[in-house]
């Protein structure tokens, strides 16, 4: 066979195992103006979408053939860029790389496509993303290193000090985890999740000699411990950077370097090890006082309730795990730090 | 029906701060011929916080609660979605890294034991939905909730990450669009209600490092499922129970609103359904009272 036979040999079964489907779908879609409008609206556009389309197609369409006056952010179209992150029903996506096929498996014929953030619009899908920046700076986003301006060799990283980054160097800051994450919703001092990442990026690199890094991110109310553990960043980041996994890799550094200082929230994981040690099982209560101490007294109100209404077991009353020498060997065996 | 048997990780919440989830587990075990057996030589499995001081201690423990349940040869079912993520967590982990898991195994050599990777791990609410199913659920309703409009809150920690928690049963959950509670209600002839955040997070694991964003988590939660008519909540998880159901003080504080709605264990919704003797079900544990049974 010449490669022209091969070629349609190829095509055709590739055409006869791919087919391409088309089906209607009801785009609810946010409009706004900030110089125009005191406030925002939904235009609702119906189209035939084919399975081979991705978001940032539809919002083509919407501006070719609807209103050229609808405004978003692209640029490369090839998920590298990150600026045309946006939410569709809620879920923020990379618009050039989310399949609509994906989406409409996920969420039927009717979608709504917002920005990531609509309080933070400016026209359209176009927001002030100075937040996310602002809080990606303050993590020193960069190598901190005394560079030899005269060099003689590479600075070379090896396979395995390459992979202690871990996969965080793959994020686009596009967003997308930020604007969804429920804690910067509700706290707009908290760092937020793609801010962590680099903070780890920059932390795990070899070469990085940066000293206030890990002192900013130790920050109660805006740093690593106010994280809710939601996961939602690991399962939006369009480039699996995994950002609460990083997060995690964050608090073992603070623990390991003696930068974890004595507080709520540090005691709060010291905390378990302590009531594993002792019991196996955990002594919720004795948790709650050892992570409080004299914080305790905000908690009375409830706990006597709690009380009340049999959920509270006294030290005395907890069953310790049976076997308990196993795991007590095992603490103290397998334990990697010490607080 | 042959009996189905479990290796049953309870978790230290519901032996503790939930005593009721405990109770309608047994009960409704009971009702479905499920025999679980407890594995009672378990630890606590570090609540997804052990992890952030000591990650390989963290490992170490999980993957020798693990090696209980494999020692019996059977499927480990969890009741808590935390317990449920990081065992599963954990099981990922070494079964993907085979120089890991020897580390452990080192470790776990020294009392005896071996963490192989036989035994599957599941959340009971997957577990009967895969292995009883829901039109044999719905079969053994003796007490349609039809009066009910009932509001799932799914908690993070069994949808999320989904790429982990789909391997751990049968029909793949959507994150954004989860099913499996809401099918639940309707197997037990409640009515499902839709509201955005049932999906979303109750704040429960950082409630004591930053109780203001926790608190207006959890008031976001119980108010978007009152301005949907649901009559009350069901969850999967304790810790998410706990929030929603203890914490309605600071949470209608934290959003200037009062919100509070009773809410149910799954296994308390599903033995109301079966039929189970009430007592049994341990409503009387509840802090926002269940005034409806
Ligand atoms: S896991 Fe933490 S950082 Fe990630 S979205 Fe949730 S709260 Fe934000
Ligand atoms: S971590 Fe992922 S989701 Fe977050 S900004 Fe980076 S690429 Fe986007
Ligand atoms: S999540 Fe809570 S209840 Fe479940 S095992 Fe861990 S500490 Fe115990
Ligand atoms: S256009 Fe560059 S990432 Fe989508």
């Amino acid at each position: 066979m010449n490669l022209e036979q091969e070629l349609t040999k190829r095509k055709k079964e590739l055409m006869s195992t791919h087919k391409i489907t088309t089906q209607k779908v009801n785009f609810k879609v946010f409009r706004f103006n900030a110089d125009e409008d005191y406030l925002p609206y939904y235009e609702d556009y119906t189209m035939e979408v084919t399975s081979e389309e991705v978001v940032l197609d539809i919002m083509n369409r919407i501006k070719w053939d609807y209103d050229g006056s609808f405004s978003y952010r692209r640029s490369c179209r090839h998920g590298i860029c990150g600026a045309c992150a946006i939410k569709v029903n809620g879920r923020s996506t990379l618009a050039c790389k989310e399949s609509m096929t994906t989406m409409i498996e996920y969420f039927g014929n009717e979608m709504t496509i917002e920005p990531l953030s609509t309080k933070r619009a400016i026209k359209d899908m176009i927001i002030d993303k100075g937040d996310f920046w602002k809080k990606h700076e303050a993590v020193t986003p960069y190598v901190v290193d005394e560079i030899d301006e005269t060099p003689e060799s590479e600075n070379l990283l090896s396979p395995a000090e390459a992979n202690a980054l871990n996969d965080a160097d793959l994020c686009i800051q596009c967003g997308a985890c930020h604007y969804a994450c429920p804690v910067v919703e509700v706290n707009e001092d908290f760092m937020g999740p793609a801010a962590f990442a680099a903070a780890y990026r920059f932390e795990a690199d070899v070469r990085d000699g940066d000293v206030s890094r890990l002192t900013d991110v130790n920050q109660m109310g805006s740093g690593v411990w106010d994280c809710v553990k939601c996961f939602e960043c690991a399962e939006v980041c369009p480039k699996d950077v995994n950002p609460i996994e990083k997060i995690t890799q964050l608090h073992n550094m603070l623990f390991q370097q003696g930068k974890a200082e004595s507080n709520v929230a540090t005691r709060h994981a010291v905390g378990f090890e302590k009531s594993i040690k002792k019991n196996g099982v955990l002594d919720e209560g004795g948790l709650v006082l050892y992570s409080e101490m004299a914080g305790i007294v905000k908690h009375v109100p409830v706990a006597l309730k709690m009380f009340s209404k049999g959920k509270i077991v006294p030290p005395w009353g907890i069953v310790k795990s049976e076997n308990l020498d196993e795991i007590q060997k095992l603490v103290k065996s397998s334990s990697t730090v010490k607080f | 029906m042959e009996k189905l048997r479990y290796a049953l990780f309870t978790g230290c919440t519901a032996k503790q701060s939930t005593p009721e989830q405990y109770m309608s587990t047994m009960a409704v075990a009971e009702k479905l011929n499920i025999e679980l057996v407890e594995l009672t030589e378990a630890s606590c499995c570090g609540a997804s916080h052990l992890q952030d001081y000591d990650d390989f201690l963290s490992l170490v423990l999980n993957a020798r609660n693990i090696a209980y349940a494999e020692k019996h040869g059977l499927t480990m079912v969890t009741i808590c979605n935390t317990c449920q993520l990081n065992t599963a967590m954990t099981k990922h982990r070494l079964d993907n890294d085979a120089d890991l898991k020897a580390r452990v195994n080192e470790k776990l050599a020294e009392v005896g034991l071996e963490y192989k990777g036989t035994s599957l791990i599941t959340h009971f609410l997957y577990a009967i939905i895969d292995d009883i199913g829901l039109d044999k659920i719905a079969e053994m309703v003796v007490t349609p909730l039809s009066q009910f409009n009932i509001a799932p809150f799914y908690g993070c920690h069994n949808i999320r990450p989904s790429e982990l928690q789909n391997e751990t049963h049968n029909k793949a959950e959507n994150p954004y669009n989860p099913t499996s509670l809401d099918d639940l209600i309707i197997a037990c002839g409640g009515k499902n209600v839709d509201y955005d955040e049932k999906n979303k997070c109750c704040g429960f694991h950082a409630e004591l490092q930053a109780p203001k964003t926790a608190a207006i988590l959890t008031g976001n939660a119980i108010a978007g499922a009152m301005d949907n008519n649901a009559d009350w909540m069901v969850t999967p998880c304790p810790l998410c129970h706990l929030k929603l159901d203890t914490q309605t003080h600071h949470a209608s504080e934290a959003i200037g609103r009062d919100v509070a709605l009773p809410v149910l264990h799954m296994q308390q919704m599903l033995g109301l359904a079966l039929g189970c003797d009430q007592n049994l079900l341990g409503m009387k544990h509840h802090l926002t009272k269940v005034d409806f049974v």
